[in-house]
């Protein structure tokens, strides 16, 4: 499958290691990855926040560079680019006049947005197009023991009528099917569809880490070993800041957030090192028994990354 | 007829007992109500059943409850549709969230809900003199304001608002649409010191972290987090309130770093949020203050290879010829006279000819607003303050 791919900046900036295991996965799951290097950020609700038609002109120039490639559809790794691009094409499918005058500005670079473009994050890629089924016959060291909480992130589940979740498309769901497949057991916890707080970080420190603490707390007292997350903005808070948010909640945390790619290509028998798990604040070693689930081996001898 | 069981939560804080579930199997045509089986399980099974009512229309607002975890009216929810969504075949209904429980099903909006709506002073300040006739207004403006005077005060939205969870002095939803609903009123003497107001509050319209609980809670898609959205436009960009919560300096800061980079630089938005939006930011006391917070996680980022120093201090940019063509668009958009502004919930959606598409339920109330002209961008934005 082609698809012209949006990796957005986050991916590319503070967590490198989501964007290199999207690249390592990809070849596995034979997914040709166009990368749309020449797309601008989708402005994470905050451009729109500032004006409307700027975050939806700046979006609609990404949507039109990826109807020029012969990508099957654009795929995305970022819950908050699935969110705010969604936000914007609502607006841009939705009217015609509007839609021209978008068009008029884009013009002046060439280009042209057609209404209707497929946009999916690769959670959804991979439960709808890829199938479960054919990721399942791909496993090569099934996530056997390892207790792995879902994250979604906010952008990718709601609102619901504008991201097309359904009894038909449970995308809400979509994570523990995923988890299941890959042979790992699913952690259901209270804080999994909530806000990780990364938003108002700036704004609200307390409350913004009081989240990302208590949801961690949350998946931790379910007994997850890891947390996994669709959304690199998610990723920051609930990794990076984990520290601060054990402060500010007065309790151990310790929970290793693995980017999505990262869980699938463990279960595709790729090395942690590869996968840049190393890379995070809180290095899955410390609660993952490598050595006994069968996403060991990896482990035993390997212990250098 | 069909058969449906519901799983009621019971709780009375003065029995001293806790709180516990309660089954009872009731028997109604599936399109009928949530409200009419509890109202018969209370009829027929147990008359101690405290539940709010009063309309049964989806208009005063009393039933809000939590069904299957989601918040949301429970005359305004079908028993066939509530049982798609219950886990285990069990329709559950539960009080709603962040208010204190009265008995069972009902909560007090009076300890919440109703104490932040006084909060954001919910009513018409009058300019003076008061004319002696009819306030005429351009029609535009109140078009503008229609979708948050939808608003039944149900609290659905107070009820999930995930913000509130871990800050209960947060302001909140529904009192923050309440406040845009006079914010955007050209009548309206004082909407530069309201915005004032809850920007400057540390637990105002900053403290909303775009989670849309609260839109998807809405039974009348008022989406109060849109209009939250609004009241921070105008207070950044309008009137240039320059709050102590960061809001205005951290929305320029973004702004511009797309502008100039075209991907978001993140270790220059960080210091910008809190020292102003320059490269100068950097230097001010209160980014000073935060980096040196922060030292730790950075430390760690950096050693981890997460970041490398280099790439934290230059960014990542996108292709001159790329960047050019954004700060073209920058320069077209920014130059407006107006800002242009497509609300969906007024002007609805065009006709879809293919049949492709079928609009969400909050467009198809909104499309029908008296005053709606689909197909008018522009016609009904927030246009320039009014001062």
């Amino acid at each position: 499958m082609k698809v012209a791919y949006w990796p957005g900046c986050v991916s590319r900036g503070f967590t490198p290691e989501l964007h290199g295991s999207m690249a390592k996965i990809a070849p596995l799951l034979d997914i040709e990855l166009i990368e749309l290097d020449r797309g601008s950020c989708c402005g994470a609700g905050v451009i729109a926040e500032h004006s409307q038609e700027l975050a939806d002109t700046l979006n609609a120039r990404t949507f039109a560079l990826a109807q020029q490639t012969d990508g099957h559809m654009m795929m995305n790794i970022c819950s908050t680019c699935q969110g705010a691009q969604t936000e914007c094409q609502e607006r841009l499918d939705a009217n015609a006049e509007y839609r021209a005058i978008v068009n008029e500005t884009l013009s002046e670079d060439g280009l042209t947005y057609e209404k209707g473009i497929t946009n999916k994050n690769l959670l959804w890629l991979l439960v709808e197009d890829f199938g479960l089924d054919e990721l399942r016959s791909r496993v090569k060291r099934p996530l056997t023991n390892l207790r792995v909480g879902p994250f979604y992130g906010c952008y990718i589940v709601r609102p619901e009528d504008r991201l097309g979740i359904d009894h038909v498309k449970p995308r809400d769901t979509y994570l523990s099917l995923l988890i299941e497949a890959l042979g790992g057991t699913v952690i259901e916890y209270a804080g999994m569809h909530k806000c990780c707080g990364f938003p108002i970080v700036t704004m609200n420190k307390e409350a913004s880490l009081k989240q990302a603490g208590r949801h961690l707390g949350d998946a931790k007292d379910a007994d997850a070993d890891c947390v996994v997350t669709p959304c690199p903005l998610c990723h920051l808070n609930l990794d990076l800041q984990q520290p601060g948010a054990e402060k500010i909640t007065g309790r151990v945390l310790d929970m290793p957030v693995l980017h999505l790619p990262q869980l699938v290509g463990l279960a595709l028998g790729l090395s942690p090192k590869d996968l840049g798990l190393g890379r995070h604040v809180v290095k899955p070693t410390s609660v993952i028994d490598w050595s006994s689930s069968v996403v060991a081996g990896v482990g035993a001898g390997d212990r250098g990354w | 007829m069909a058969e449906f069981t519901l799983r009621l939560r019971r709780y009375d804080p003065e029995s001293g007992a806790a709180p516990y579930w309660d089954e009872h199997t009731i028997d109604l045509e599936p399109h009928r109500s949530v409200l009419e089986g509890i109202l018969q399980a209370k009829a027929r099974f147990d008359g101690s059943i405290g539940i709010r009512c009063s309309c049964k229309a989806a208009i005063c607002g009393s039933c809000g409850v939590r069904i299957n975890g989601q918040p949301g009216l429970a005359c305004h929810t079908h028993l066939d549709h509530a049982l798609r969504g219950a886990r285990d075949g069990v329709i559950e209904v539960e009080p709603m969230g962040n208010m204190p429980v009265i008995k069972d099903l009902i909560v007090d909006m009076d300890a919440v809900h109703w104490k932040k709506i006084h909060r954001v002073t919910p009513w018409l300040i009058n300019k003076e003199p008061i004319p002696e006739r009819e306030y005429v207004v351009p029609r535009e403006s109140m078009v503008d304001i229609t979708q948050s005077m939808a608003c039944i005060q149900c609290g659905a939205c107070v009820s999930d608002c995930l913000s509130m969870e871990v800050d209960p002095l947060f302001v909140g939803p529904a009192a923050s649409a309440k406040a845009y609903r006079f914010v955007g009123d050209p009548r309206d003497a004082q909407q530069f010191e309201r915005l004032q107001d809850l920007a400057e509050d540390p637990h105002g319209i900053y403290d909303c972290t775009h989670c849309f609980k609260c839109i998807d809670a809405c039974p009348k898609g008022v989406a109060p987090m849109s209009q939250i959205m609004r009241l921070r436009r105008r207070a950044g960009n309008d009137h240039h309130i320059k709050d102590r919560n960061n809001g205005e300096r951290h929305e320029s800061a973004f702004v511009t770093l797309i502008k100039d980079y075209g991907l978001l630089h993140e270790a220059e938005l960080l210091p910008r949020s809190y020292g102003g939006d320059s490269w100068f930011g950097k230097f001010h006391p209160k980014a000073g203050a935060e980096l040196l917070d922060s030292l730790p996680a950075i430390t760690k980022a950096v050693m981890r290879r997460k970041v490398s120093i280099k790439g934290a201090l230059l960014g990542h940019k996108i292709p001159k010829a790329d960047l050019n063509a954004v700060q073209r668009i920058y320069k077209k958009i920014e130059g407006r006279d107006e800002r242009l502004e497509l609300n969906l919930y007024i002007t609805g959606y065009d006709e879809d000819v293919d049949g492709a598409e079928t609009p969400p339920a909050t467009a198809a109330t909104g499309a029908g607003q008296p005053g709606a002209e689909p197909g008018q961008p522009g016609q009904t934005p927030e246009g320039s303050p009014s001062r």
